[in-house]
């Protein structure tokens, strides 16, 4: 199975359930396109929902350190949610977990954004 | 790893076309080895981790997708070490000037982590040069219980 992207919208900030394998190739690319298309709208807050990401490798890192600078300099905030196992050691030995703003329940992190 | 393993020695060899469905076929191929093997669940995704990388970089660094080129992926498995060799048929790169995915400006770029994590994961990893071309990665998963 390749991602599966779900959008919508609590307030004024936009939540992506992001479903699958964020790899090179298909997964990532469709990542990618939905936070630039995002972006391009103006939507400022944006959570990442990746509770349901079964593998992700280095690509998809990249593809979550990208998006991070694009919303970021563009004024915005990006946070990431539900991190699973896999995911969080990734981010932890590549060194970019404190990088990240990562919660565990969504109901805070909406009402972390400032 | 599991006490009740089977350490049946075994060899794997294909020649892979330089595309990403290859990629997906090798991590699958080296995964069901090291099962086999009796390697555990965090094992197995490090294995297929560094495999899925490693095959990245020859498909799509080293052969760049080019149909006239192939991947050779053999998996050597016996009682004392599980070793996975990638080799593509490309120009070659300079490795002894790999950036560091780590340092302050290199942390927040898009690209650049692919051989650390595979440093990460396996015991061994060595790089060489193959005349007239191309690169072959070794990768190595020791057998012994941690």
């Amino acid at each position: 199975m390749s991602v599966k992207l779900n959008t919508r919208q609590i307030g004024d900030v936009s939540v992506v359930d992001v479903a699958g394998r964020i790899t090179l190739g298909e997964g990532s690319s469709a990542l990618r396109d939905t936070l630039r298309e995002m972006v391009s709208k103006g939507q400022k807050k944006v959570l990442l929902n990746l509770g349901e990401v079964s593998y992700i490798d280095s690509s998809g890192i990249g593809e979550l350190v990208s998006a991070f600078t694009t919303v970021t300099n563009g004024g915005g905030q990006l946070k990431l949610l539900n991190l699973t196992k896999r995911v969080k050691d990734l981010l932890q030995i590549t060194k970019l977990y404190t990088v990240f703003d990562v919660h565990d329940s969504e109901v805070t992190a909406i009402r972390s954004f400032v | 790893m599991r006490e009740d393993s089977r350490q049946t020695p075994e060899t794997v060899e294909r020649f892979l076309d330089s595309t990403l469905g290859s990629v997906d076929s090798a991590e699958e191929l080296a995964v069901d080895a090291a099962q086999r093997a009796g390697f555990d669940e965090d094992d197995l995704m490090k294995i297929g981790m560094a495999v899925r990388e490693s095959m990245v970089n020859a498909v799509a660094h080293g052969n760049r997708y080019n149909a006239n080129k192939k991947v050779r992926f053999s998996v050597v498995s016996n009682t004392e070490r599980f070793t996975v060799r990638i080799a593509d048929e490309g120009d070659g790169f300079d490795f002894s000037r790999l950036p560091d995915p780590l340092s302050e400006e290199n942390l927040m770029r898009a690209s650049g982590r692919g051989i650390f994590l595979v440093r990460s994961f396996m015991d061994e990893f060595q790089i060489r040069r193959l005349e007239p071309a191309g690169t072959e990665v070794t990768l190595v998963k020791y057998m012994a219980s941690k």
